[in-house]
């Protein structure tokens, strides 16, 4: 077991005959992700990566046919939020947004529908989601990862990669990876997913990778000492962040003294959380926890 | 992005909201003309996109033509906070009786548009809002049924207007909102809103800062950015779709993805020394752009060591270590480097970089230490070897059933235990762990 996705996942893909959507359709097909479904607006009927996933001219149509489960999307920011609002609408679950620069005012709009709908969004601006041996959505290197029983969340892309490839060096598998994404409005946030890894049975500890910015993390920290029983280790990025100057995420940004990496290190250590000065000290927290 | 108040000043008199006569120079002549048609006692005011222009000096007010280009000529060509002044914006010096704060942001946490009030306006509302937070009163706004009457009413009753000012408050914080809607904002404020001594309300301060993410339907706004608010390679940086900001350090940084680029920076840090620049390369960056990443760290005079991080998914490390050869015979340089690759095509880009003389590391701290002696002119001493690594957990059945499964050599038997499975997910079933990502 995990959590969002396993091998009985139907992914949908939008954006499927783009260069970025084909590229990680490929890697996914080839991880073992079944993608039943490509979705690109008037390219209805054909077949995409070497004949393997038939396209769709509309998500509803795709759905109706394949029986998708879940969605990701790899569209450009200005046709995203309507891509995400499209698989909403098809009844689709999980959406899963690897797009970058979505307007936030538009993700306020896209967000506030979908708690309408109840649709679960992850990203956008994400690397998206893989479980182990069983599923990848997204643009997550399958071949750093190994099954296990840690479950990892992160704002971040590239930092989590560091991470899981830091833990399968050592042999400490993972459960689920989860990236929430880096913009300030996301779908699923930090307390979103612990919550999950804390109802999931075959996830034993939590990595939570955190940044500068906004209050997530101090808001799991109060979640983590009340509701949760299974362990978390934690490391946060951007101790030597500047005020005022956006670091690359479009969420990533110290706003009038709140947001620092101090606080957030503070509330997450007041909460018994241990937190890593550096991604290569995760394992050894994570060893000290399980013993 | 931001604007200048002059900027925002005219967007906001666009909807309606009262602002007080006034035109911009970038001479002192200009300035004593615009005084001379206003006419009355004026305020010359520095547009520089800093806060704190007042207490700099970078606004005074003028009772004369005369005064009014002497001070402009004082003003012109001051340096605020490491900025130039390059232009002044001469407006109309307001009665002011009474200071409010109303602006219009983005409340992350409560994931709506929210519009904050304040009866204690002029000063900077954060301070406000850590001093006396019960101060500020805040409506948030429903993205489908946006800005109510009732909302309005409700600040202007808490700021204690009165009579007509309530009318002209609703105009006002309309106004500001469709402003805000109107150009993708993340901020739009108007601090002070002045109650002046015929009680009309007046902007006499605006500002408004812009979501770059936006910027490809405003192409309006788009103009307006300031270049010279930008150092040159922030701006060269921008030109090349690279993520850089320089700060103070001395070892240059190229990473890609930003959380790494950050983690770099505290790891540099933690061991003891100090980031020249926060860099992301982004995904799947080409020789081209790795090239003019790594000449723009080397423009920076302080520079005394380049540390590369790249930890390949999409962006591939033969494609990265081109760049860095390709940079390095454009703008050769003593100046130490010491690299990083793990991920997609690490060897080749390893092979690429063999003859060039760099330091290369496996680790993120090996990487962060050797980058850390090099800036120093030291030589790089490994540490003791770390105490043995015992990790033994009670894996759930389940777990190690998934393990063996994904470990399993041979696809068949998986696939003829379990015959249920489309024919892709044997795949999967054969070792994911060591292979690596094709491309």
């Amino acid at each position: 077991m995990s959590i969002l996705v396993d091998k009985n996942t139907r992914l949908l893909v939008q954006g499927i005959t783009g260069r970025e959507g084909e590229f990680h359709t490929r890697q996914m097909l080839e991880y073992g992700t079944q993608v039943v479904a490509g979705m690109t607006p008037g390219r209805g009927g054909e077949w995409a990566v070497d004949g393997k996933v038939p396209v769709f001219d509309t998500v509803k149509e795709a759905v109706e046919t394949t029986g998708a489960n879940a969605s990701v999307i790899y569209v450009p920011a200005r046709f995203a939020p309507d891509s995400i609002l499209e698989a909403a609408d098809a009844g689709i679950p999980f959406v899963c947004c690897i797009t970058e620069g979505i307007p936030v005012l538009d993700m306020i709009r896209v967000r506030a529908y979908l708690d309408q709908r109840g649709t679960r969004l992850l990203g956008p601006n994400c690397p998206g989601i893989i479980t182990p041996g069983e599923c990848k959505v997204g643009i997550i290197p399958g071949h750093i990862c190994m099954p296990g029983n840690i479950g990892i969340v992160s704002r971040s892309g590239t930092l989590t990669y560091e991470v899981v490839y830091a833990l399968t060096m050592r042999r400490m598998g993972q459960s689920t990876c989860v990236g929430i994404g880096g913009d300030p409005i996301n779908g699923t946030n930090f307390i979103d997913v612990l919550q999950m890894f804390e109802e999931d049975p075959l996830t034993d500890q939590v990595v939570m990778i955190g940044e500068i910015g906004g209050s997530d993390e101090e808001k799991a920290a109060e979640f983590i000492s009340t509701q949760m029983s299974k362990p978390v280790v934690s490391f946060v990025a951007g101790r030597t962040a500047p005020p005022g100057k956006r670091m690359g995420h479009a969420g990533a940004i110290i706003e009038g003294g709140a947001g620092t990496a101090e606080g957030k290190i503070k509330a997450l250590e007041s909460v018994g959380v241990r937190v890593a000065k550096h991604p290569e000290e995760i394992p050894h927290l994570i060893a000290q926890a399980a013993r | 992005m931001k604007l200048h108040e002059y900027q925002s000043k005219q967007i906001f008199a666009r909807y309606g909201i009262p602002i007080p006569k006034g035109q911009v120079a970038s001479a002192p002549e200009e300035a004593r003309h615009i005084a001379t048609e206003l006419g009355k006692r004026v305020v010359v005011k520095s547009q520089v996109l800093v806060g704190g222009r007042g207490k700099a000096g970078g606004v005074k007010v003028a009772n004369t033509p005369d005064e009014a280009e002497q001070v402009a000529q004082k003003i012109l060509g001051m340096n605020i906070k490491g900025l130039t002044v390059r232009k002044v914006l001469v407006d109309e010096a307001a009665d002011i009786q009474h200071e409010i704060y109303l602006g219009v942001v983005i409340n992350r946490a409560a994931r709506r548009v929210t519009m904050m009030a304040s009866a204690a306006g002029g000063m900077d509302i954060e301070e406000v809002a850590r001093v006396s937070p019960e101060k500020i009163v805040k409506v948030l706004i429903d993205p489908f049924i946006g800005l109510r009457d009732y909302q309005v009413r409700q600040i202007a009753f808490a700021l204690g207007l009165k009579g007509d000012q309530i009318r002209d408050f609703g105009v006002i914080a309309n106004g500001l909102y469709k402003a805000f809607l109107d150009c993708d904002a993340s901020l739009a404020e108007i601090n002070p809103l002045v109650i002046t001594g015929e009680g009309k309300l007046l902007a006499v301060d605006g500002k408004i800062v812009t979501d770059d993410s936006g910027m490809f339907r405003h192409q309006d706004l788009a103009a307006l950015r300031d270049m010279d608010e930008e150092t040159s390679s922030e701006a060269e940086a921008r030109k090349f779709g690279l993520s850089y900001i320089q700060l103070d350090g001395e070892i240059g940084c190229m990473v890609n993805g930003a959380g790494l680029a950050m983690t770099t920076m505290d790891i540099v840090k933690l061991f003891g020394g100090n980031p020249a620049n926060f860099l992301d390369i982004g995904g799947g960056a080409s020789a081209d752009k790795v090239a003019a990443a790594l000449r723009i760290i080397l423009a920076d005079p302080k520079v005394r060591a380049v540390l590369f991080n790249i930890f390949g998914g999409i962006t591939r490390c033969d494609e990265v270590a081109k760049g860095i050869v390709q940079a390095l015979q454009q703008v050769p340089t003593q100046v130490p480097m010491v690299v990083r690759l793990v991920g997609t095509n690490e060897e080749e880009g390893r092979a690429i970089l063999a003859g060039a003389k760099m330091q290369t590391a496996s680790t993120l701290v090996e990487a962060a230490q050797k980058a850390v002696a090099a800036a120093k002119g030291e030589e790089y001493v490994p540490p003791p070897p770390p105490p043995p690594f015992v990790y033994k957990p009670r894996l759930h059945a389940a777990v190690k059933a998934i393990r063996s499964a994904a470990r399993k050599p041979s696809a068949k038997k998986s696939a003829a235990k379990k015959p249920a499975r489309k024919p892709a997910t044997k795949k999967a079933t054969r070792k994911p762990v060591k292979k690596a990502a094709k491309k």
